[in-house]
């Protein structure tokens, strides 16, 4: 009779790829539809692109319970500040897809009025472009986003996420100390990271 | 000799397995599983969910007085008399025997609004 030798029996594994895989095979989309990519999304989870085929089926328009937000659309200076409250109260750890030009670099609307790539007021993970993009580019964006969840550190987006956190403290401080709206304020703060040169606010 | 008690045996066994099962439910939901999720408590995540808009009004949910409900009751009492003399009107002269019930009716209703005066339903100001 063979031996059973310990390393064919028991399989062992980091904790970051183990709890990993659970979470790219679970994510919740929250969808952000301002615009004309929420079409196409609308097209994405039902029946003939069918995103539940990767596990992220269970669409929440809540951010309570959801963990992958999907901007699809344009975002002005008006909705800044309201994208910026639904990525704080989403839950832990959270993810973003920036879908189509308007989201990722504000497209066609180079404009005062809108916000130059949503990358400057909330981290965001994936771009995925287009204008709207077909429901396959967002399929493969959320692939994309799979593959960089698989490879991410547990406390990496920890901190990443603390990171943003921070800068809303900022952002109600500065609010609250001049007296401004919040669109007002997350303006001045994109003015003075413009100044340092660094582009983002959080 | 077997236990006289021995053929529910399995019935203790599935009572055990039940109170372990519940048991470990309620460890590992209270106890473990908290360890495993990231936590991150939020003054954001903890406002008003309104769109990620503040949320403008306050206080949308005000008493109203009880009077109006005395008027929303008078108001059906009323209403339901005249949706049903309408219709009785115009079709009066091809049904001139339906004028005894109709009269019935009345008078059942006319018993409730002197009641109602008596209670003083009419006056506002109380």
């Amino acid at each position: 009779m063979a031996e059973l030798d310990i390393n064919d029996a028991v399989l062992t594994t980091r904790l970051d790829a183990v709890v990993n895989w659970g979470r790219k095979n679970s994510l919740w989309p929250m969808p952000f539809g301002v615009a004309c990519c929420a079409i196409e999304f609308m097209s994405m989870m039902s029946s003939k692109y069918d995103l539940s085929r990767f596990g992220a089926e269970a669409m929440r328009f809540s951010p309570r319970q959801s963990d992958m937000m999907l901007i699809l659309g344009t975002i002005t200076n008006k909705m800044a500040p309201v994208l910026r409250t639904i990525y704080a109260q989403m839950a832990e750890p959270k993810w973003v897809i920036s879908v189509g030009v308007c989201a990722s670099s504000g497209g066609m609307y180079r404009t005062y009025a809108t916000l130059q790539g949503v990358d400057r007021i909330i981290p965001v993970d994936v771009y995925v472009p287009g204008c709207p993009p077909r429901p396959e580019s967002i399929i493969y964006g959320v692939m994309k986003l799979q593959e960089q969840i698989e490879k991410e550190s547990l406390s990496m987006r920890k901190d990443h996420i603390a990171r943003f956190y921070e800068s809303l403290e900022r952002q109600d401080a500065l609010q609250a100390a001049k007296g401004l709206t919040s669109q007002q304020t997350i303006r001045e703060m994109l003015m003075d990271a413009g100044e340092r040169g660094v582009g983002t606010i959080f | 000799m077997a236990h006289p008690a021995s053929p529910f045996l399995p019935v203790l066994i599935l009572l055990l397995v039940a109170a372990v099962t519940a048991a470990a439910i309620l460890v590992l939901s209270g106890w473990v599983l908290p360890l495993l999720k990231p936590n991150n408590p939020q003054e954001a995540k903890l406002r008003v969910y309104e769109c990620g808009v503040p949320p403008l009004q306050t206080g949308a949910r005000h008493k109203y007085s009880v009077k109006f409900y005395l008027t929303a009751m008078l108001f059906i009492l009323f209403d339901v008399e005249a949706a049903f003399l309408l219709p009785w009107a115009v079709n009066f002269k091809t049904a001139l025997w339906t004028f005894g019930a109709m009269l019935s009716f009345m008078a059942t209703l006319l018993v409730g609004f002197v009641y109602a005066w008596g209670k003083g339903a009419f006056e506002w100001e109380r």
